[in-house]
């Protein structure tokens, strides 16, 4: 155990089990609620990550999605509505050798807690944040949140709302995050394998999960989860390989370098071609492409990206400071109290 | 009154005098602030004690000459204890116009003025609204010793051939006036001089020019025939060893940092700047080879959040503020009580309510720092007397949460916060060490780890992030006595409000009995807490051999045990506060029967002696 800034001794980790990471404590979801599906496939890629129990906290807000934290076998805190980043970048800075994970839910981080969200992500502190969007207020019972669509009903805006969403990956890339995903409480296997990229960013890392909350807005994500229309709706971006998609992956995202869009084009039709779709690269550093694949999601006539949309490298906010901590501490070594408080101009009373 | 006329040179006198308050004022411009401390570091190079107040113009860049853009700084020093930065003036130095206009009312009748006359030019009278010349008002010279001195002209005639454009050679000038000033001080010249040169190594054209004003104007008080007398203030006795001088913000700074040595542990500072605290992050952030890790959080709300995610991870977690950031942190501060965790929360306290005064003092936020939060949620308060104290405060603030797991509220406010002391640095080994302890094993049967069961005095264990089997989720939401874990049951919750209650009670312990300065029992009692402990202690000490006596609340919560006793043993209790009448509601509720009478200025200053001295009379009958 470190206590400060330091190596954790590099002991040999026990080898975990999915129950190790499980606290005992049954989860109070709705039967049905997407949440399951993220904590199980959180307890099951945990064993794997090569991070000793021990060393991982997960820090939530306030909502149904923020009870996380009392479900793992980990260290945890469930803070206050909006501010885990605030408590995880502390942490953090403080005590750089943990991994943290931040548990939150649609109004959570982009309502009350905007502010932390923004420039925890600026930051590119080393905390990865999974937020649960099910594009309502669930702990409240059914109120608008920062991501329902407009028009859409809910029990404080009875006549449909009248506020634009947030695009969630759009902003945490505007914001500057060295590691956007976004996947899908219905699609296990995808999520195992965005969560386990996330678990190896080290930077700001967000993954938006899309969460069904089936007792207040079910069927929020049948549009892209559905049998019969998963095919034409999802694009899986991976990296290295064509954006295509489509029954047959017959359709791809082609950049149009007239009008600088993306846009939707049928392999074999109007002479379009497989060379013609743009290849997923979620490596550039600038962060364009990304944003234009973001801003897709819920455009009429696209499909809706999920997987990685961006994963850069960038010296982290914990690295750049203990830098600068540690070489202090080289150069002064161990300063004695009364060296401290006299490094000022002093006097003698005799 | 009889103000003496000038005397030839020959004949002038050397005076001694036990104390004397002087206030440097002019333009922003016009390095006040560089000379008024200067002044401050021969007084205590001299041995005298002292006592200092700034007063900032409000805005950061008002027109030169303007009354908005007047700066200034006040010192005094004697040959015994010096309490506070002292009433009024003994001695004013005004620069221009509009520096004459803000602060000559506060200057004593009979007391000296040193006037730049010139300065006193159309333009600047016109910008200080003055209809006519202020130095050429009988009214003036009848009430004051009035020594106009052609500053702006004495500096040109030293700096001729200085190769200075003329704008270079006019910011010389207030190193003319400090001249005057240790010549009529005494104070050796020699130091002065080193202490220029090395001001300005970098620039040794400066230096030479502001060694030559400096010198002149010494040479020009000793010469000219302006000044009837010069002045000594013996050395004061103060208890031996190195000294150096600090401000109330960096003695927070400096207090946390020691706490950082003397627990072992790193101390995180998470905050936003907000005047008057702004300091106190901005001085830690040097420290990092103390183990002070800072950080300038997006809100106040995350600087405090990140505090507190530092302590769950055994960090001593720190954040530092003033009124409206305080109210921000309310809702954290709710968290921290009901998690146990340590937490210090420091309130440079100005005036209010929301943006208020930002650069004057209050003490105003007593009640919010007491009882500012939903749900019962008691914690320590305690305040700081003076800036020297704001060092031993702050430490103990940290020893405290420590100990009892609890965030504690530190109240310093911009009286304190700004002001500035000579400060006995301690010796080596002089502070004691507080150990920290962190839980490392299970301590329930079973090999269980339950992080809410708590010890004889209410303490709950403190286990942190990286400690392998302890591995534990702690929450806002109320929490199962032992385990920790979400709690709906009613019995339970009033079980826990009540063990939370207590265990900030018991901190009583360490809380020293309230001494009293004075007789033990009689006429009056002055009770004063914070930063107006100097001027109620020299207002007791002008009203000795009456029947009064004072006591100060370091303590806010949990108060000294033997409190009520000191209040019953007195007629009357009058409680002097830069509020409304907080302490003195807060005494009438927690010791019934004691209606203490107040006396409360909220004009963003400190208290005055004299009207507290005034007012005691007048209750003495
Ligand atoms: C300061 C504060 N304001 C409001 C609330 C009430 N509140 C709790 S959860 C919540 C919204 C939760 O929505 P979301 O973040 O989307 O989480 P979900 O329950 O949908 O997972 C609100 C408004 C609170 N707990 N604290
Ligand atoms: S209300 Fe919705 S989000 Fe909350 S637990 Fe129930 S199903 Fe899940
Ligand atoms: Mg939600």
């Amino acid at each position: 155990m470190s206590t400060t800034n330091g190596t954790t001794a590099a002991a040999a980790l026990p080898t975990y089990t999915k129950k190790d990471f499980e606290s005992g404590v049954d989860p109070r979801w709705c039967p049905g609620c997407g949440d399951f599906s993220i904590i199980n496939q959180v307890q099951k890629l945990l064993p794997s990550i090569g991070v000793a129990r021990e060393n991982i906290v997960f820090i939530s807000g306030i909502g149904c999605s923020s009870r996380f934290p009392y479900y793992m076998n980990n260290y945890g805190m469930h803070t206050l509505h909006g501010r885990a980043p605030s408590f995880a970048s502390g942490l953090k800075l403080s005590r750089p050798e943990l991994q943290l994970w931040v548990v939150t839910g649609d109004g959570d981080a982009l309502a009350i807690g905007g502010n932390h969200f923004i420039h925890t992500m600026r930051r590119n502190l080393d905390i990865k944040m999974l937020m649960f969007n099910n594009r309502i207020y669930g702990l409240t019972k059914g109120q608008v949140s920062p991501t329902s669509e407009l028009g859409k009903k809910t029990k404080t805006t009875p006549y449909g709302s009248a506020d634009y969403p947030f695009n969630p990956p759009a902003l945490a890339l505007g914001a500057g995050a060295t590691f956007v995903a976004r996947s899908v409480d219905l699609e296990g296997a995808h999520m195992g394998v965005v969560l386990k990229s996330a678990a190896e960013h080290r930077g700001s890392t967000f993954v938006e999960i899309y969460q069904n909350c089936p007792v207040f807005n079910d069927g929020a994500y049948t549009f892209l989860t559905e049998k019969a229309v998963k095919a034409e709706a999802q694009l899986r971006m991976e990296e290295g390989k064509p954006l295509l998609f489509g029954k047959d992956n017959r359709k791809g995202i082609r950049f149009n370098s007239q009008s600088a869009e993306l846009e939707v084009v049928t392999l074999g039709e109007k002479g379009a071609v497989e060379k013609d779709v743009l290849v997923h690269n979620p490596r550039r550093d600038d962060p364009t492409i990304a944003f234009m694949l973001a801003n897709l999601s819920n455009r009429p006539g696209f499909p809706t990206p999920i997987g990685i949309f961006r994963a850069v490298k960038l010296p982290t906010c914990d690295d750049l400071n203990w830098k600068v901590i540690n070489s202090a501490k080289a150069k002064h070594g161990d300063v004695s109290l009364r060296k401290f408080l006299s490094s000022a101009d002093t006097w003698t009373v005799e | 009154m009889s103000i003496p006329e000038a005397a030839p040179t020959s004949k002038r006198e050397v005076e001694q005098v036990e104390t004397v308050t002087i206030r440097f004022v002019g333009d922003s411009g016009d390095g006040m602030q560089v000379i008024g401390s200067e002044f401050t570091k021969a007084s205590a190079l001299a041995g005298n004690d002292l006592s200092t107040f700034p007063d900032f113009p409000a805005e950061i860049r008002a027109p030169a000459g303007s009354l908005a853009g007047v700066s200034g700084y006040q010192v005094h020093l004697g040959g015994r204890t010096v309490y506070t930065p002292g009433d009024a003036p003994d001695v004013l130095v005004a620069m221009n116009p509009a520096a004459l206009k803000t602060n000559i009312q506060d200057l004593r009748l009979g007391g000296m003025l040193i006037v730049n006359s010139g300065a006193f030019n159309e333009a600047n009278l016109e910008k200080a609204l003055y209809k006519k010349n202020p130095l050429e008002d009988d009214a003036l010279k009848k009430n004051y010793r009035v020594v106009p001195v052609e500053m702006n002209t004495l500096t040109q005639h030293a700096l001729e051939g200085s190769g200075l454009s003329s704008k270079e050679v006019a910011r010389c000038k207030n190193y003319f006036a400090l001249g005057m000033l240790y010549f009529l001080y005494g104070r050796p010249t020699e130091p002065q001089v080193q202490s220029i040169r090395a001001k300005f190594t970098k620039k040794p054209e400066f230096a030479d020019a502001n060694i030559k004003v400096f010198q002149a104007g010494h040479a020009f008080a000793e010469t000219s025939e302006l000044f009837v007398n010069t002045y000594r203030v013996p050395a004061a006795k103060l208890r031996p060893g190195l000294y150096r001088n600090v401000t109330g913000n960096q003695a927070t700074a400096l207090g946390l940092a020691a706490a950082a040595k003397l627990s072992g542990r790193q101390v995180f500072l998470g905050s936003y700047p907000i005047t008057p605290a702004t300091e106190i992050l901005q001085e830690s952030s040097y420290f990092k080879e103390m183990n002070v890790v800072t950080y300038q959080a997006e809100d106040e709300i995350a600087g405090i959040g990140s505090a507190i995610g530092a302590s769950f991870g055994g960090a001593i977690g720190c954040t530092t503020t003033s009124g409206p950031g305080l109210a921000l942190k309310s809702e954290m501060i709710g968290l921290a009580v009901i998690l146990e965790l340590p937490l210090v929360v420091v309130n440079v306290q100005r005036g209010g309510p929301s943006t208020g005064m930002p650069t004057k003092t209050e003490q105003a936020d007593l009640l919010m720092a007491l009882f500012g939060r939903h749900g019962e949620a008691p914690m320590p308060v305690l305040a700081a007397k003076s800036p020297g104290d704001c060092f031993y405060s702050a430490m103990e603030a940290v020893r405290i949460a420590i100990k009892w797991m609890t965030p504690v509220l530190l109240l310093t406010d911009g009286y304190l916060g700004f002001g500035s002391e000579p400060f006995r640095i301690p010796e080596e080994g002089e502070l004691q060490p507080f150990a920290v302890k962190y839980q490392t094993t299970p301590n329930y049967e079973g090999g269980k780890f339950m992080p809410y069961l708590r010890d004889a005095k209410l303490i709950r264990p403190w286990a942190v992030p990286g400690t392998p089997g302890l591995e534990h989720r702690v929450g806002g939401l109320e929490k199962d006595s032992l385990s920790g874990m979400v709690s709906y049951d009613g019995m339970n919750h009033e079980k826990m409000v009540k063990t939370r209650a207590q265990k900030i009670a018991n901190v009583v312990e360490d809380v020293p009995d309230l001494e009293v300065f004075g007789p033990a029992k009689g006429e009056v009692l002055l009770l004063s807490w914070g930063g107006t402990f100097g001027s109620v202690r020299a207002s007791a000490e002008a009203l000795h051999g009456k029947s009064v006596a004072h006591a100060h609340l370091r303590w806010l919560n949990p108060m000294p045990r033997n409190t009520g006793e000191v209040l019953r043993s007195y007629r009357k209790v009058l409680v002097p506060e830069v509020n409304n009448g907080q302490l003195a509601l807060y005494v009438r509720a927690m010791f019934p029967g004691i209606d203490p009478l107040q006396h409360n200025r909220i004009n963003g200053k400190a208290l005055n002696i004299s009207e507290i001295v005034a007012k005691v009379n007048e209750l003495l009958g």
